[in-house]
């Protein structure tokens, strides 16, 4: 059966990374009937991208991911097995509190029914507004490791990686050891992973294994001659494309001449889907970003909605897993299928085992917090890449009066065009707080409305699924052309 | 304890207006607005400035209305007037498909010259397809106001805003009226953000203005409802007039970021306590529908936003302007109904008239707030 055949299912699952995937396989293996949609075309997510196929091929792909990339495949191994339906390529434009799912598959969308959503949608590269940041030439760290996983493609001109957070060192290391031409790394972040690994060398007993792997990266990089620095406040120079980057380190400017820049600032939660639901999001005063309220199984304040893994807050790939189940054991229960009682042994194991992936991620919290002291927001720098809205223009804005993000969306246009508001949203929060010197959290987030993805016009007049009788228009309105509202 | 002449509730377009008129006629205004300025229907309207196809009732303000739009920097100054975004004169048209279409436009022209008004054309195809070139073959000609356009509806709100700031007004936001109570020095009006005192209230209270309404115990229909508008991407321009349906729900217009707004009456689902309404992809169909048919060029368009604004909407579908038929010093402007942003505008102009000299004008007995019982039903003579 295809989506658009599809009318209802018991549990969708919207995204097919290591959260989804835990949940879709328990969740059937409960009885419950499961779809996971996804807009791959296999299974995996980001973390697991394309790992049934690299892990076929055994070239140099895998060996050089390495072996937590190739931990992904017993994940999909068990999903595929699990009985659970899945919906490739299909890119999900709408979760309604109702349970309907917009999809939009094969140029075609239509609405599933689901009586509960599990969103597992993940994380997102955070944007990082520097001068500059919006010429070609300047992309994601991420953006490079999707490239390697989905295509087994690496840069071929000289590549500057720049900013914070293990993902950084992880895909230098990985590019490196697939010989990518790599001139320099410059990290961003506060201290060294060494010293602070020494400070809280007490809690994280147990996680030498993870902070070896991260030192070795580092190691591995001086190895090979890499140039390695630390710095803040980053610049991009060029005019039709990246010339340049710049950087403060040790009381002195840096400048490297570069074609292509990488760079990187953590992940935040991918909540699109729960900020158009409407459902209660808290500001992270240590990740910097808003995640989406919730109880120990992932449940949202709308009460069909839950979320599980990086989508509920930054936890990495392995409390994923646990998420997902802990979100599966309460659909179960919801839908039926299990007791309360049998839900909370279940739960017990997965419980304890984010409780210890917990410790770690409060340490890489700490370690790579952005440090936004070290990227300020010149009035030049663009917030909005889509609109092309400055920082400048916003600081006008605010100071002639205008409090609220969606009055200065609404004015300026920023965070109204093709992205929705992705890349700016943290952003002009972050400005609107400084200036009025405010506490962010109260600053509230863009109010969002479906579609969370652009949807082709051809598709929304033909969608397949809709209710006919859902009442378009006022009956006043009818009869009379001229009483329209 | 705040003292003033004039409290205006509520900070929607015809708040501001009304705050700018009394304000340019030497009164001290303070708006109350209980969330910010333009929030709901004032600032996420679809932006039409359109006296086609109007309730005949609404004509005369209308009329005076376009006028008032064409002369926005007498008002607000050349750079506020700017900032409205108005394009007038594009026109707009309302498209005909059927031959029943097609009979409606003539007889809704001999209606409009029997009471003396010709701003309404009936067009053919060939002028349709002069004013509209991507109109598809289907269409068949339609009914055209030449003076017609469109304009930024949050960008003006902002403008009479600002307007009214420089006269000498005061706009609080994030004050909610939670108090109304008429004794011997005048009004009090209690807030969530203070008390104040005033001789005259302004009730533009928009989806909520019934609220103020049961303060003093004069009811007023409750109901309300949310119109839906989606946003393509941004496209190359292609159209200049505002088109709407006849017998079909359309709506749209280009504007000049390029975007394509689609309305059309389109139905949200609104939450009034929640102040706040959403959009539902299941009814946005139709007027997806609409547009496939009636223009090609926006088959390839990707909906990119959708919202829908609040909106009291009255039962005869035509505003209440006038005094309070309970208490006296208290004044309504509101239930526009859907289509309040092209009377913009003159509302407060003509409320400043009716509060300092008694008497406006342009007649206005349609929308006397006495044409509702006490329990706010419509009156059966009333029709």
């Amino acid at each position: 059966m295809t989506g658009t055949e599809r009318e209802n299912c018991e549990l969708a699952i919207i995204g097919g990374g290591p959260a989804g995937l835990a949940a879709a396989t328990l969740a059937a293996r409960l009885g419950v009937e499961t779809v996971l949609f996804d807009e791959q075309p296999a299974p995996g997510g980001q973390v697991y991208r394309n790992i049934e196929a690299n892990s076929r091929e055994t070239g140099l792909l895998t060996p050089i991911l390495g072996a937590d990339y190739a931990r992904g495949l017993d994940l999909v191994r068990a999903f595929r097995a699990s009985g659970a339906g899945f919906e490739p390529m299909s890119a999900v434009w709408q979760v309604a509190a109702n349970g309907k799912v917009g999809i939009s598959r094969d140029e075609r969308a239509c609405l599933v029914r689901a009586r509960r959503v599990i969103l597992a949608t993940g994380a997102m590269e955070r944007p990082v507004p520097v001068p500059g940041w919006t010429l070609p030439g300047v992309i994601g760290v991420g953006a490079i490791q999707t490239l390697m996983k989905a295509s087994g493609i690496i840069p071929d001109r000289p590549v500057v990686l720049a900013g914070s957070g293990p993902l950084l060192y992880l895909v230098a290391f990985q590019l490196a050891k697939a010989g990518a031409p790599l001139q320099a790394v410059v990290d961003t972040s506060g201290g060294s992973l060494a010293s602070a690994a020494r400070q809280a060398l007490p809690i994280l007993a147990g996680f030498a294994g993870d902070l070896l792997k991260g030192l070795s990266w580092i190691a591995a990089l001086k190895a090979r001659g890499i140039a390695l620095y630390r710095g803040g406040y980053l610049s991009i120079e060029g005019v039709s494309r990246v010339e340049a980057v710049s950087f403060r380190s040790g009381g002195r400017r840096i400048r490297i001449a570069t074609a292509l820049l990488a760079l990187h600032e953590g992940v935040i939660p991918n909540n699109q889907i729960t900020t158009s639901l409407r459902c209660q999001h808290a500001w992270d005063r240590t990740q910097l970003a808003w995640r989406p309220e919730t109880d120990a199984f992932g449940a949202t304040t709308s009460p069909l909605v839950a979320v599980a893994g990086d989508g509920a807050g930054i936890a990495g790939a392995r409390a994923a897993v646990h998420r997902g189940r802990l979100a599966a054991l309460d659909a179960a229960f919801r839908l039926g299928r299990i007791s309360r009682n049998e839900r909370d042994d279940r739960a017990r194991a997965d419980r304890q085992a984010l409780l210890r992936e917990a410790r770690f991620r409060s340490f890489l919290d700490r370690i790579y917090r952005p440090s936004e002291a070290m990227r300020r927001l010149d009035d030049e720098t663009i917030v909005c890449r889509c609109e092309e809205v400055t920082a400048g223009e916003l600081r006008q804005l605010i100071g002639e009066g205008f409090s609220d993000v969606n009055q200065l969306k609404s004015f300026s246009r920023c965070g109204m065009g093709q992205c929705q508001g992705r890349m700016c949203a943290g952003t002009i929060g972050r400005l609107l707080a400084d200036e009025t010197k405010a506490d962010i959290a109260d600053m509230g987030q863009y109010r969002l409305r479906i579609p969370v993805k652009p949807l082709p016009l051809a598709e929304l007049a033909a969608l397949g699924n809709a209710d006919r009788n859902s009442g378009p228009v006022l009956e006043v309105a009818d009869g009379d052309p001229s009483q329209r509202i | 304890m705040t003292r003033t002449d004039v409290i205006v509730i509520g900070g929607g377009l015809h708040g501001c207006c009304t705050a700018l008129h009394l304000a340019r006629r030497g009164l001290r205004p303070i708006v109350l607005e209980k969330n910010t300025v333009g929030r709901h229907a004032s600032g996420v309207n679809a932006g039409g400035v359109r006296q086609l196809m109007r309730h005949t009732a609404e004509i005369p303000l209308s009329m005076a209305a376009m006028a008032a739009w064409e002369t926005l920097a007498e008002t607000l100054g050349p750079e506020l007037a700017a900032n409205c975004g108005f394009v007038g004169g594009v026109g707009q048209i309302g498209i005909a498909q059927s031959a029943q279409e097609m009979d409606w436009c003539h007889e809704r022209v001999a209606e409009m010259h029997a009471l003396g008004y010709d701003f309404e054309e009936v067009i053919d195809q060939e002028e349709l397809r002069r004013l509209v070139p991507s109109v598809a073959d289907i269409c068949r000609g339609g009914l055209v106001s030449r003076r017609d356009g469109h304009a930024n509806p949050f960008r003006t709100t902002q403008s009479f805003r600002r307007r009214a700031e420089q006269l000498g007004a005061r706009i609080l936001e994030r004050t909610r009226v939670i108090g109304l109570e008429q004794g011997d020095g005048g009004w009090t009006v209690t807030t969530d953000n203070g008390v104040f005192r005033a001789d005259i209230v302004v009730n533009c209270g928009g989806a909520w203005a019934w609220q103020a309404g049961a303060m003093v115990g004069e009811g007023f229909p409750k109901s309300h409802f949310a119109s839906t508008l989606m946003v393509t991407s941004r496209m190359p321009h292609f159209i200049d007039p505002v088109v709407i349906g006849i017998d079909r729900v359309l709506s749209f217009k280009q504007t000049e970021a390029g975007t394509v707004v689609i309305g059309g009456g389109i139905l949200g689902d609104p939450d009034l306590d929640e102040e706040t309404a959403e959009t539902v992809a299941d009814r946005m169909m139709e007027s997806a529908e609409t547009v496939y048919e009636f223009f090609p060029i926006l088959r390839k368009a990707t909906i990119v936003r959708t919202w829908a604004g609040l909106e009291a909407l009255m039962p005869d579908i035509i505003p209440v302007i006038g005094p309070s038929r309970v208490a006296r010093g208290l004044w309504h402007a509101f239930g526009f109904s859907g289509h309040g942003f092209q009377l913009g505008p003159i509302v407060g102009s003509v409320l400043a008239d009716l509060i300092l000299d008694g008497e406006s004008p342009i007649p206005l007995d349609a929308f006397s707030p006495s044409r509702f019982t006490a329990e706010g039903k419509l009156k059966p003579q009333a029709h």
